[in-house]
């Protein structure tokens, strides 16, 4: 399939290569996805269920009629991470996106302070937002550097990994997900400037509230986006090689200002 | 941030309304984000000991009154299961989940020269709400009803159980599920065939009309068109009852020139805040209803028109509905049955016209001679909406005589569209009601799927009518 010249290209557009997208469950993903389909890309899904995967899949194909492909893993499992990666390789050719979107909230900060409870909720966290992502962007990273040069468009084979706003500050209510994303968050950084003189970019993602599970019912002055316009905002940071992409755009601000916070005053609030 | 972990569903306090906002009620609301999260929050809502309570289904809430709505209940928005899960591009028959929208469907497919099957006066409304109010649009006459082009539908069933329905497979369950207001189970996923066109362009031609009469005449002489409407003044009394302007139209064929993605799509203006309640108030509504007719001033026009405005003049201001204000507003959609004289419609028209309590935006409309029973509204004959501020005790008066008069003539009122109809003018109004029920009830024999509807229509018993009951 990689020696296919026309890549998948449709009646209308040329061909952009494969998106991989882990964690597609996620609305802001699938959305993603069904945007990347739309602006030209294959489609690769993976998700922790093989079924929920293949539906997504299914949905972006009839919408698009897009090539797609779909598997399961766990991001608590590496092998099956580089798994998703050689699969989508072989199923639809040259990776050029990739989206690593999976995440956990977890439940820590509760008033069990140490209790075992909350080690292996915090172990959890950790896995997940951190190892877990950390080793899906390096799979990723591989799997792009594997189809450079590949491109007709022109386009530069792009990392977009999902960290938090969260991770720009610990707080008590959920610093162990805030670690894990901020540590995240560094660990893209590095890789974007390793990956720079090799022809990869590295979009580290820092989203505010998006009207997801992970927010629904949330109650906040603040105002919610959409997981469509989260995608299309991921799409548009590939496209211009944006380094760091907050979403919506006011909370660089917003995390501007409770970084300055000193830490004297801000371990006495509750934010 | 610190909401429930992601993967299990979680259970929200929110207030809940349909397009006429009232009324307003706070239920327990999920919005499961696939089949699998619907089906386990289902459950949970049945294991947490207070099935009793109900459940009940609500897509975009594009109904105006309370079908969609339960108080002290549980309330899952389907709007998220929009997965289109296959197609045939031979046939046209798609396979999606309940909660992709007409919107979706336009968006996706008329570029491909594909068109749903029947279209409502807003393209906001879910695949699912459209088989559960058995939906029409102005082409009932040439196409029937949205179930009308239904195969087969995937119900989750009070026992938990899934099962596909169909003309053939339980097919009494299937046809309680068609303008089963939601009461038979939740639509987990719908086929159902699309319609060829050769573009997004349609012919139509206006025409003024005089009077009651009038509106019968054209309508009696526009059987060479699929879609057709019409809007009257409803201030209009005497010789000019019944005036307004008529619209008929059919797909253009032959032209398929292309329209830029989203050209429609974007809403130019909103209604961001409630207006006051009296912006809408009778001189308003004079001169509205005196511009729309007069906008019409020569007796016929044509025009080859993109359908989207034309099928959703309403559409292009968002959340127009809050243009009424805080209190709301009442639609109210009737159909009587043909009659040579025209005797209920005149009544009821009169009866709005001398009240002082118009309405602004009035459709009148005649049915085909396709039917389906149970809950389902559209019967042969002519169909009349109107729109009213809601001014509480005189209007809910007002429709209750209005009632009478269409329960006598044989007539009904959309259920989708009420929340103030009587259980008494209900049972007259569909006499299929206690078969539709009994297949209900075979289904889902503890009374699991509610709504403010079904109680009040007493085809479920809520918490209330229970423990009377045991008393
Ligand atoms: C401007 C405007 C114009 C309209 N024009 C027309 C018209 O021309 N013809 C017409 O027929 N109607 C018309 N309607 C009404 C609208 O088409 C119906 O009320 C439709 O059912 C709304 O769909 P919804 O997805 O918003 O469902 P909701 O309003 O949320 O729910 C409606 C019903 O469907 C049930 N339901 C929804 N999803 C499911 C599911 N997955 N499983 C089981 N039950 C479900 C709910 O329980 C409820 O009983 C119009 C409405 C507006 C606002
Ligand atoms: N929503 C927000 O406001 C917000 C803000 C900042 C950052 N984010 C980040 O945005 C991303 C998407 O989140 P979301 O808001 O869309 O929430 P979500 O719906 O809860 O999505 C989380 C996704 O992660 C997957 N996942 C969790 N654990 C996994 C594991 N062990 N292996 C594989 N996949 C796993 C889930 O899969 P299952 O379907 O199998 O559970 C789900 O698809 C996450 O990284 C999140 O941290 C979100």
């Amino acid at each position: 399939m990689s020696e296919d010249v026309t890549e998948n290209a449709t009646e209308d557009q040329p061909g952009r290569g494969c998106a991989v997208v882990l964690g597609a469950t996620s609305p802001i993903a699938e959305a993603f996805c069904r945007r990347a389909a739309e602006a030209g890309y294959s489609v690769f899904a993976a998700a922790r269920s093989a079924e929920a995967a293949a539906a997504i899949a299914a949905d972006v194909s009839v919408r698009s009629r897009q090539s797609t492909g779909s598997c399961a893993f766990d991001a608590l499992d590496a092998a099956t991470i580089e798994a998703v990666f050689a699969q989508a390789e072989q199923e639809l050719g040259r990776i050029a996106l990739v989206l690593v979107a999976f995440g956990d909230m977890g439940d820590v900060g509760g008033a069990d302070v140490g209790g075992a409870g909350e080690l292996e909720a915090a172990r959890r966290v950790l896995d997940v937002n951190y190892t877990g992502a950390a080793l899906a962007s390096e799979a990723g990273a591989g799997a792009l550097l594997r189809g450079i040069g590949g491109s007709q468009t022109g386009d530069v084979p792009t990392l977009l990994g999902i960290a938090s706003v969260a991770g720009d500050r610990g707080r008590q209510s959920n610093y162990a997900y805030g670690s894990a994303k901020g540590g995240y968050a560094l660990y893209l950084q590095g890789l974007r400037n390793r990956l720079f003189k090799l022809g990869v970019h590295v979009v580290t993602v820092k989203f505010g509230f998006i009207d997801t599970p992970m927010t629904h019912g949330m109650k906040t002055a603040i105002p919610i986006a959409s997981p469509d316009a989260a995608a299309q905002a991921l799409l548009k940071a590939a496209r211009k090689g944006t380094d760091v992409l907050y979403f919506p755009f006011f909370w660089r601000f917003i995390m501007f200002i409770i970084r300055s916070i000193p830490e004297r005053l801000f371990k006495r609030l509750s934010l | 941030m610190t909401d429930a972990p992601s993967s299990h569903p979680g259970w929200v306090e929110q207030e809940l309304y349909g397009w006429g906002r009232y009324p307003r009620i706070g239920s327990l609301v999920a919005r499961p984000e696939s089949q699998r999260g619907l089906v386990a929050a289902a459950t949970s809502a049945a294991s947490n000991g207070d099935s009793s309570s109900g459940l009940i289904a609500h897509g975009l809430g594009r109904s105006y009154g309370d079908v969609a709505l339960l108080r002290n209940g549980r309330v899952i928005l389907t709007r998220r299961l929009d997965r289109m899960l296959a197609f045939d591009e031979s046939t046209g028959v798609l396979r999606c989940e309940a909660g992709v929208s007409l919107e979706d469907l336009l968006e996706v497919f008329l570029p491909r020269g594909w068109f749903p099957p029947v279209l409502p006066g807003t393209k906001f409304v879910t695949v699912g709400g459209a088989v559960a109010n058995d939906i029409h649009g102005k082409s009932h006459h040439a196409d029937g009803t949205f179930c009308d082009h239904v195969n087969s539908i995937d119900l989750l069933l009070a026992s938990g159980e899934m099962v596909t329905v169909s003309r053939d497979q339980h097919s009494e369950l299937f046809w309680a599920t068609v303008g089963g207001i939601g009461l038979t189970g939740i639509i987990l996923a719908v086929e159902f065939a699309l319609r060829r066109v050769d573009g997004p362009w349609f012919e139509t031609e206006s025409i003024r009309i005089r009077d009651l009469d009038h509106f019968f005449e054209v309508s009696a002489a526009s059987t060479g068109f699929t879609h057709v409407v019409s809007w009257i003044d409803t201030l209009a009394k005497g010789k000019r009852l019944g005036r307004g302007t008529f619209s008929r139209g059919r797909h253009a064929v032959g032209n398929n020139q292309p329209v830029g993605k989203g050209l429609f799509s974007k809403l130019p203006l909103t209604v961001p805040i409630d207006l006051p309640n009296l912006v809408l108030n009778p001189f308003t509504l004079r001169v509205f209803n005196e511009v729309f007719y007069r906008k019409q001033w020569r007796a016929e026009t044509k025009g080859l028109v993109h359908f989207e405005p034309w099928f959703f003049p309403l559409d292009v201001i968002g959340n127009w509905n809050r243009g009424y204000g805080p209190r709301g507003m009442i639609q109210y959609q009737i159909v009587v049955p043909p009659d040579p004289e025209h005797r209920a419609i005149r009544t009821v028209i009169e009866g709005i016209a001398t009240s002082g309590m118009g309405s602004f935006l009035a459709v009148l409309k005649e049915f085909g001679d396709n039917a389906h029973g149970g809950l389902s509204f559209p019967m042969p004959g002519v169909t009349l909406a109107l729109d009213f501020p809601n001014y509480g005790k005189p209007l809910f008066e007002l429709l209750n005589r209005m009632d009478r008069v269409v329960a006598e003539a044989g007539g009904r009122v959309y259920l989708g569209k009420d929340s103030r109809l009587s259980k008494e003018m209900f049972q007259q109004m569909y006499p299929g009601w206690q078969e539709w029920k009994a297949v209900r009830d075979e289904w889902d024999p503890t009374g699991r799927f509610q709504s403010e509807l079904g109680r009040r229509l007493g085809l479920v018993q809520g918490p209330v009518d229970k423990a009377e009951e045991a008393a």
